[in-house]
This record gives structure tokens, sequence and C-alpha cells, in this order.
């Protein structure tokens, strides 16, 4: 199937391609959309990929994703591109980029970090993005590879 | 930098520049006492004090800090007599107790707490220790103290004795010592090692790091000799704790081979790592160390009011 008819499906909305094959559950949480807001959601997953292997595609119709929404993607889908789509066109392109700070998607592992225990929004830090090492903004604590999948 | 205001929630948010700058105001807050006896700089300023766990010499000496700039203190000093057992959130605390205090001392048992007080508050907020995350004033203390006996940092060396693994005044202290250039020993039983992240920060800032269990081999290379207690309550199994404890004794059969001029240093209170003994010797800093906790904590109240 080429690669273009994956990505016209959708009228308008945002296509985000070369997530990870089995990570687009995480993904449309991360994005705030495990609940129907409107538009058709379409999932494919387990699609062969030159880049990867084997990926799992998400498109969001009828909605655009803020940069930093999109950038979270990062963590989990480094190598993810966002396609914005306008009447069946691609009228934007880009690559995912870890912002330098995450907010409200990652909860701290350390059980005694107060972030845990009070109402408050995750915070953290990023301190080297090859390899990923991220800070707590408020225990100090750094996590680093599948730790911080798991907070996910 | 504007002092005026700032929280003092951890090391890593200081700056050489800052250090030297809170050491040389205690330098001279410490003189200004001495000729004096009190003084008045926070006349009509009140500090609350929000211990959440109980950490009477700490509280002391911010309060006798406060009262020496002639201000004035309120506070708790254990969560069972506060509506926190209630179960109200650590933020309406803050938001309550500002109302009543120009600046906020804060002790918690959880990582973090004071840097979420920190950010409710509108008034300075100083921590007091979050849990096993951050001690500030202990390392700015520590470092007063050093400056103060050897009239500088730079060139000396320093031998970190103990639970290097979980103990958190022990980690700012050498996060800090990484802008000087300093030698440091690492002496600790195998298991309570520094963390690598520390050593490996510590080597990049270019420090030289040895890491030893032998205390007497390392004694005769250390101008200061930094000892901490090995804390039952920070061991995640008892069974750790059994094989390391009492790993080391500082006493005078120790210190014959140290220099005369090595001091020995602990941020108190000890159990039985430092002999008795050692306290009349002119080895034994410690007591001193607590005495500087006050004109350093004079110089963070009277910055952060903006009062100095
Ligand atoms: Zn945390």
């Amino acid at each position: 199937m080429p690669e273009s008819l994956k990505i016209e499906v959708i009228p308008e909305g945002t296509v985000i391609d070369h997530i990870p094959a089995g990570k687009w559950l995480k993904v449309i949480e991360i994005l705030g959309l495990t609940e129907p807001n409107g538009g058709t959601l379409l999932i494919a997953s387990n699609v062969p990929s030159k880049k990867l292997g084997r990926k799992d595609i998400v498109k969001v119709e009828g909605r655009y994703l803020s940069e930093e929404e999109v950038n979270k993607i990062a963590l989990i889908a480094p190598m993810a591109t966002v396609n914005i789509v306008k009447d069946y066109k691609i009228i934007e392109k880009f690559n995912v980029e870890i912002p330098d700070e995450i907010t409200g998607i990652l909860k701290c592992p350390n059980p005694n970090c107060v972030s845990n225990h009070e109402y408050v929004t995750s915070r953290f830090h990023v301190e080297s993005r090859e390899p990923l090492k991220l800070r707590c903004h408020y225990c100090e604590r750094t996590i680093e590879g599948e730790d911080i999948i798991g907070s996910l | 930098m504007d002092w005026k205001g700032r929280d003092v929630v951890s090391i890593r948010d200081f700056s050489k520049d800052d250090i030297e700058f809170v050491s040389k105001v205690a330098e001279r807050l410490e003189e200004e006492l001495n000729e004096r006896g009190s003084l008045d700089y926070a006349r009509g300023k009140i500090l609350a004090t929000l211990f959440f766990e109980p950490s009477t010499r700490t509280r002391l000496s911010f309060e006798s800090a406060m009262h020496r700039l002639g201000g004035s203190v309120i506070g708790f000093s254990s969560a069972s007599s506060t509506s926190v057992k209630k179960g109200e959130s650590l933020a309406d605390t803050i938001k309550t107790v500002e109302q009543y205090s120009d600046v906020i001392v804060i002790r918690h048992p959880m990582e973090g707490a004071a840097r979420l007080a920190a950010e409710v508050a509108e008034v300075p907020v100083i921590n007091a220790g979050d849990g096993s995350n951050q001690h500030p004033t202990q390392t700015l203390l520590d470092l007063y103290t050093i400056k103060k006996t050897f009239g500088k940092i730079d060139g000396i060396t320093i031998g970190l004795l103990g639970d290097l693994k979980y103990g958190r005044t022990v980690h700012s202290l050498a996060e800090a010592l990484a802008f000087y250039d300093v030698k440091l020993y690492l002496i600790s039983p195998e298991l309570l090692r520094m963390p690598r992240h520390i050593v490996d920060e510590l080597r990049e800032k270019g420090v030289k790091v040895y890491e030893t269990t032998d205390l007497e081999g390392a004694i005769p290379e250390l101008d200061v000799l930094y000892v901490t207690r090995i804390q039952r309550e920070r061991f995640p199994d008892e069974e750790e704790y059994l094989k390391v404890k009492g790993s080391y004794q500082v006493n005078l059969e120790v210190l014959k081979n140290a220099k005369e001029t090595l001091k020995v240093m602990h941020p108190l209170p000890r159990v039985d790592e430092i002999h008795p003994d050692v306290d009349k010797t002119e080895h034994a800093l410690y007591f001193r160390q607590v005495f500087s906790g006050v004109p350093v904590r004079m110089a963070l109240l009277g910055l952060t009011l903006g009062v100095l």
C-alpha cells in the first residue's frame, strides 16, 4: 500500500506516523484521545515499515495538535513524524522533538515524592536526550530508559 | 542576583557566586554579632517554622538565627498537633501560614515538599530538609565552616566518610564542592558507596575523586574529614544495615596518622562514629560547625526577607 493512501484516509486532521509497533495506545493516552472527541480516530497497527520494521499509525480526524502535545510523543516514539492534513492533502510535516520540560504525562516513580501525594501536576526537566534522562522537578531524582516508559 | 523573595530549596539552584555571597554576608553578621550581641535587621518580621517532622536542632538553629536578627518566630514542630492530620493539603497549609508570616522554613518527610511549598507561597520558603532529598542550609553552613577554618576552599583535600549512598548531606556537599578545586576521598563500606551518577558528575567537573574503604590509608592525606552517621531509617532492609553499622569509628588511634591541622566535621547528632575523646583535640570542628549554622541562617533569612 503506498504511503500516500494511508494518509489520505482522513479529510483533515493529524496523522502520526512511525510509532513503534504496539505503542499506539500510549500515543492516544498521551494525547487524551481515549474518549470519543467528535472526529474519527483511525489506528493502523503492526504495519510493515522500512524505517522500523513494524510500526503503528494514528490518524486523528478534525483535530490539530499543538507542538508541545505532539512532542510528548517523542518520549515513546522518538522517530515519529507528524503530518497535518487539510482537504486530503498533507500541508505540513515534521519530526517530533523531545521538549525541555515534560509536564503532566509522567508519574514520578519515587513513592515518597510529593507529586504523588499532593494535588500537583507532575513535572520533569530533560537532563539529556541521548540517552534520555529526566529529573523530577520536585524530588530531584532522575529517571532513565525503561523507568520512563514504566512511568507513562 | 536579587535575593529578596528568593526561595532556598535546593543546593542545585545555587551558583558558586551565590555560595560565596552567602558566606560573605554570614561572615559580616558573625562579626557584627560578636561586637553587638544582637542585631535588629529583621525587627517586626515573623518567621514561621513548619516542621512536619521533628528536627529539634535544625529548628532551634533557625529560631536562634531569627531572634538574633531581631525578628520573631511562630510555628509547629510535628504534624500531630495541626490540621495536617485532618488531611489538609500542604498547599492550603502554606497558603494559610503565609498570611501570618514574612518567611517560611519547612521540614517535611516527603521529597519535593519544599519545592511545592515555594511554588505556592508568595513569601520566601527555605528548605530545612525534604525527605532524603535536600538540606541546602546544612551544605551552606558546611562550606562556610571550611572557609572560616582554612581561609579558602580551593586546594584542600576532603574525606567524606560513612554512608555515602543514602546520606543527603554528603550528596549536596559533594555537588557544591564540585565548584571548587578540591580533592575528594570517598570513604565508605562497599555497600554504601557514593551513587555512580554523583561520582561521574564530580569527575566531569574536574574534581579529583578517590573511592576507598580504607579510612586509615586515606587519613594522612586529608585536611578535612567529614563524618556521617549510618542511619538505620534510611535502609530499605535491616539486614543491609546490620552488615555495615559501626563500620568506622574516628578515635585518637585513627587520628594518630592525621595531619596536625586535620579538622573533623559532622552534621550531628553523632552516635558512636566519633569517640568523645576527639572532642578535646584541635581536630574537633563539629561544635564550631553547629555554631556556623546561626550566621549562615541569619544571612539566608535576612537576604530573602530583603532586610540586609
Ligand atoms: Zn519526584
